[in-house]
């Protein structure tokens, strides 16, 4: 018998016991009042901003020109971004005459790891959605913006749209109906990487971006 | 295999180990001073009690719920995980677990191995076992890394090196890693710790991984963390394998979300984690990075005994938070080292005796003063008190047919058990109890200066001359 077998038979011969289906969704109704969008737009920046990202507000019209300045204020001129999204064709078509290398993933990881690991200090990802009552992005990486995108480089720089942002984790997951179809890897990202191992005295950047940058999209800068 | 190879010790020099600590007053320090840290910070992330006390509650009913149909559940991971193209292993022993995870090792020729943060391969002792196959193991997790680097074993479960100070770790980065000079500050210690273990995630041929919960109708892994390395190992090289107790199932994706909130609050004081990995399926086509194979291993190593009994069963809610710990007044004392067993404090306790057996363990179910903390504290409402009393009278009754646990009477003393017996006979009584204390207040001055370990650090007891009723009675 294999020990799959074995396992299942072990806890199939255990007593049965009958217990009460837990009723998530009648908890969140009694215990989270939705916000209205300004409401999120502020309990998210404030929480994502404690725990150390920096978010600046931006408009379709001023976004650009924002993300250049944060390049400039953290001495870098080197980008990694796809040039399968619009917000990536975008840098494209401005940053390099501007004098931003912009590093475009095109190619399997395999191919170019190295260079990966060693050289790109910063990256351009969209957030599919976001979280008010944690600070919390969700990345959803797909062959277009690629898992390493948000953990390799050091500097990583999300796009979210500020009409996107839920109230609770439960909120996003049923309002879009994940369970009916997850990507080879879901994110919740809240931060910079960070770690308490060391006496516990907090230090940023221990494996994944040392710096974590929002550009919050807004029809009218807030 | 490693000189310092470190097998599960509970019994054996456990009063030792203990002792140890609290004679150390530093160490005895910086344990207090970190467990008054994380009570505190998770103090005050449950600034509601009522919330706090629902919230529990649903936690405790989604473990439940899911415990009570783990067998269906785990069939249905399974099948869904395969129909996502992660491929799934069965392991009932150590052995059995880290004989697949070297078979897939060897298989792909691999020679080094990143690992994320996961306490059930510290249970297998993976790393000696990938050592004795020529295979490199090494810790990602910084605390976990730190203590690789001490040849030691994590001594909390959430905070693996909470028992070393920053200059000691400046001490021990110093002497083993090349070319680094001795500093204690700490953001420079976690940048040594960055690149070196970088340059390892770009060149690891597997990463592993624990896992936190895995969801039955979607086929998914997720990992809770904050430095990024578990993504690093299980984005980065080209295989990844996973690794988890059968019981960290739930059936439904929304049962994810209570049980992150209590488990992030009560383990650190964050309102969550700064990465939750949900992980479905290997690269796809067209994707250009992710691992190409994803395997899980299921693990049973004693949680099928727990399951077995409706009591016992109670045990496999834990969703290692670590929160009993930092609560627990003899962690606080004697810190994690000096269990011997994988995971220490409260939940050690109670589920290291499934996994060793009560002949290894047995002396930890008498190591509590069922002050009751760590029940109070548990966010899925374990009741660990009473498990650990269910485990004194297995460990301590006269060995019976059919036991439900492995080593049951193990502890068990024919003479101990006839003097408590004696003892309740007396107490019973109020004339045989009027004659002992007759007797001990006449007798005292055969009491022995010597009395075992109670002397060790108090002074002899001895009855006193004149008993309580004496004294009323005279007082008229
Ligand atoms: S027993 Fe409860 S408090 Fe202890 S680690 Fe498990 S879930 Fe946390």
């Amino acid at each position: 018998m294999s020990a799959r077998d074995r396992i299942l038979n072990k806890l199939k011969a255990a007593p049965r016991q009958d217990k009460a289906v837990p009723d998530v969704a009648a908890w969140y109704a009694t215990h989270r009042t939705p916000e209205d969008n300004a409401g999120k737009v502020q309990r998210f920046r404030q929480c994502i901003e404690l725990a150390h990202a920096e978010v600046h507000a931006v408009t379709p019209a001023d976004w650009l020109s924002t993300l250049r300045e944060v390049l400039r204020s953290k001495g870098l001129d080197k980008i990694l971004v796809s040039e399968e999204t619009t917000h990536g064709c975008a840098l494209l078509d401005e940053f390099p005459r501007q004098g931003v290398d912009c590093q475009v993933y095109d190619m399997a990881i395999e191919a170019w790891k190295t260079e990966m690991f060693n050289a790109t200090p910063a990256s351009l990802t969209a957030a599919r959605a976001a979280i008010a009552e944690t600070g919390t992005l969700i990345l959803w990486p797909d062959a277009a913006e690629p898992r390493l995108m948000s953990l390799v480089p050091p500097v990583h720089i999300v796009l979210l749209d500020a009409n996107r942002i839920y109230n609770t984790f439960y909120e996003a997951m049923h309002s879009e109906g994940w369970k009916d179809g997850l990507p080879t890897n879901a994110l919740l990202v809240s931060g910079p990487s960070k770690t308490a191992d060391i006496q516990q005295t907090l230090a940023y950047g221990a494996h994944g971006p040392k710096e974590l940058v929002v550009l919050l999209l807004t029809e009218d800068a807030q | 295999m490693s000189q310092h190879t470190l097998h599960f010790k509970p019994a054996e020099g456990f009063r030792a180990r203990s002792k140890a600590v609290v004679d150390n007053p530093f160490l005895r320090q910086s344990f207090r001073g970190a467990m008054d840290f994380l009570m505190s910070k998770r103090a005050a992330q449950f600034p509601d009690a009522g919330e706090l006390a629902s919230l529990r509650t649903l936690g405790e009913s989604i473990r439940q719920y899911n415990l009570a149909k783990l067998p269906t559940l785990l069939e249905q991971l399974e099948a869904n995980l395969t129909r996502n193209g992660i491929q799934v292993h069965w392991a009932e022993t150590p052995e059995e677990a880290n004989a697949i995870i070297l078979g897939i090792c060897q298989r792909i020729g691999a020679e080094l191995m990143v690992k994320g943060k996961s306490m059930v391969s510290e249970e297998i002792e993976l790393n000696h076992a990938a050592e004795a196959a020529g295979v490199a193991a090494l810790e990602s997790d910084m605390g976990e890394y730190i203590v690789q680097l001490a040849d030691e074993k994590p001594s909390h479960i959430i905070m693996p090196a909470i028992h070393k100070t920053k200059e000691e770790i400046a001490r021990l980065f110093a002497d083993k890693v090349e070319g680094v000079d001795y500093t204690d500050n700490v953001d420079a210690l976690i940048q040594i710790g960055r690149n070196v273990l970088r340059q390892k995630f770009l060149e690891a041929d597997i990463g592993l991984s624990g896992v936190n919960f895995a969801v039955a109708e979607t086929g998914t892994l997720c990992l809770v963390e904050n430095e990024g390395n578990g993504r690093m190992c299980t984005t980065a090289p080209p295989v990844h394998i996973a690794i988890t107790g059968i019981e960290k199932i739930v059936e439904k994706l929304e049962h994810v979300p209570p049980l992150l909130s209590l488990l992030t609050r009560s383990a650190t004081g964050q309102n969550i984690s700064t990465y939750f990995n949900m992980i479905s399926s290997p690269r796809k086509p067209g994707e250009k990075d992710g691992p190409a194979e994803v395997h899980l291993v299921l693990l049973d190593n004693g949680r099928s005994q727990a399951y077995a009994d409706e009591q016992l069963r109670k045990t496999l809610q834990c969703i290692r938070c670590g929160a009993c710990m930092n609560h627990c007044p003899v962690y606080t004392r004697i810190g994690g080292h000096a269990y011997g067993t994988t995971y220490p404090g409260p939940i050690g306790k109670i589920i290291s005796p499934h996994m060793l057996g009560l002949e290894a363990t047995s002396s930890m179910a008498t190591a509590s003063s069922l002050c009751g903390a760590c029940g109070e504290v548990c966010p899925v409402k374990i009741p660990i008190p009473e498990l650990l009393m269910r485990l004194r009278e297995e460990a301590f009754t006269a060995p019976h047919a059919n036991p439900s646990m492995l080593g049951q009477g193990a502890g068990y003393s024919w003479l101990m058990t006839s003097v408590w017996k004696g003892w309740a006979t007396v107490y019973r009584s109020p004339s045989l109890y009027a004659v002992a204390t007759w007797l001990g207040s006449r007798l005292a001055w055969l009491m022995p200066a010597k009395q075992g370990a109670w002397t060790t650090v108090r002074v002899p007891l001895k009855p006193a001359p004149k008993r309580l009723r004496d004294m009323l009675r005279d007082r008229g």
